[in-house]
């Protein structure tokens, strides 16, 4: 029970306290999990990372979840990623609720115009270096390419899209294995 | 049953975005014309709030969206569905596959999923870009020049190398302080 509730307030502290998420928790998530509580090292950090990257999910959600299990079976995982996520619903709950009377007040209303642009910045930002950790050859150019333009041209549905790239993926790495054979 | 509705449809989003909370944007951004729970627009404030908010950005959204829709117990109801096909996935993986992101197979499908989210976040982006730069309410294009001055200035300044390690929530106060200042 001690070890569960351990878990949960960790994850809480580390949830409550970063922006970001991803990668901007990465120093807090550290100085947490490594230096105060033991119960990972730096290099198990960095590979929960890679496969909180290459799973479902929110990556700092999947780590709570990992580091849960870990230190404390099924319940562990479950608490961990209570913990991670109680913070931003008790927030998000009460600044949309705070922000529903002030939505009137044009105050308010400019201050949500400029963040808006900011956010444009920052996002295009993170466009352009996902695009350039992930187009790693022409494949990954014209996947890149033609999932843009299905995504504004067609009605085919975002998940669709992501499966058909993953086996796009597969099938041409297994076909490359085996020419090399 | 709107609950229903909400559990599915974030259930799925939480399954599919893979590579961080960005990820989640395109399939939230197709939720607003698959049913009527919230505008691009206000998709653009969940996201800037989400942004602005200390926790995982992915985690805040699926918050935002499902309060915006269905109150709290939506809130509720979206964020768990969100996070329960990885709470199931990562336990399986850490009980049975400890050297899962070096599985051959693991790796192709990412090689194939990388460039498309990239591609898919892009264009999601780009339709918040067109409704934040851009009014097209009365059939002609108006321009919000002051905002596309800012925000140009804003996304320059984040892809100079000494001011890339500069905190978003920075750029973020920068950009409130600037509305409120220029009355966008």
């Amino acid at each position: 029970m001690k070890k569960l509730w351990e878990l949960y307030s960790t994850f809480f502290r580390i949830g409550g306290l970063t922006f970001g998420g991803g990668m901007a928790m990465l120093p807090m998530l550290k100085r947490e999990v490594v230096i105060k509580k033991k119960w990972v090292t730096d290099e198990e950090v960095l590979d929960i990372y890679a496969i909180g990257q290459c799973t479902p999910g929110i990556i700092a959600v999947n780590t709570s979840t990992y580091i849960g299990y870990q230190q404390a079976g099924i319940g562990g995982a479950v608490c961990g990623t209570l913990g991670m996520v109680s913070p931003s619903v008790i927030i998000i709950c009460l600044i949309a609720s705070i922000l529903n009377q002030f939505m009137g007040e044009p105050t308010v209303l400019h201050a949500l115009a400029g963040i808006r642009v900011a956010v444009c910045a920052l996002m295009l930002g993170t466009v352009i270096t996902l695009a350039r950790a992930g187009i790693k050859d022409k494949l990954g150019l014209i996947l890149f390419l033609a999932g843009f333009l299905l995504a504004t041209f067609s009605p085919i549905p975002t998940i669709i899209l992501v499966i058909c790239a993953a086996g796009v993926g597969i099938f041409v790495n297994v076909r490359r294995e085996k020419n090399r054979k | 049953m709107i609950y229903l509705t909400l559990f599915i449809e974030f259930f799925k989003i939480g399954l599919f975005s893979i590579g961080g909370g960005m990820a989640t944007v395109p399939f939230l951004m197709e939720l607003t014309t698959k049913y009527t729970w919230f505008s691009t627009e206000e998709l653009a404030n969940m996201i800037a709030i989400s942004e602005s908010t200390p926790g995982p950005i992915g985690i805040n959204m699926a918050t935002f969206a499902g309060f915006h829709t269905a109150g709290i117990p939506g809130a509720l109801t979206a964020t768990f569905a969100l996070v329960s096909p990885a709470l199931v996935i990562i336990i399986i993986i850490a009980k049975f596959m400890a050297n899962f992101s070096d599985n051959k197979y693991v790796k192709s499908a990412f090689y194939g999923i990388r460039p498309m989210i990239a591609a898919l976040i892009g264009f999601a982006v780009w339709q918040i870009v067109g409704i934040t730069f851009a009014d097209t309410s009365n059939g002609t294009i108006t321009l919000h020049y002051s905002a596309v001055i800012i925000g140009l200035i804003i996304f320059i300044l984040t892809q100079i190398k000494p001011l890339k390690k500069i905190h978003p929530i920075i750029w973020i106060i920068v950009g409130a302080a600037s509305g409120i200042f220029f009355q966008l």
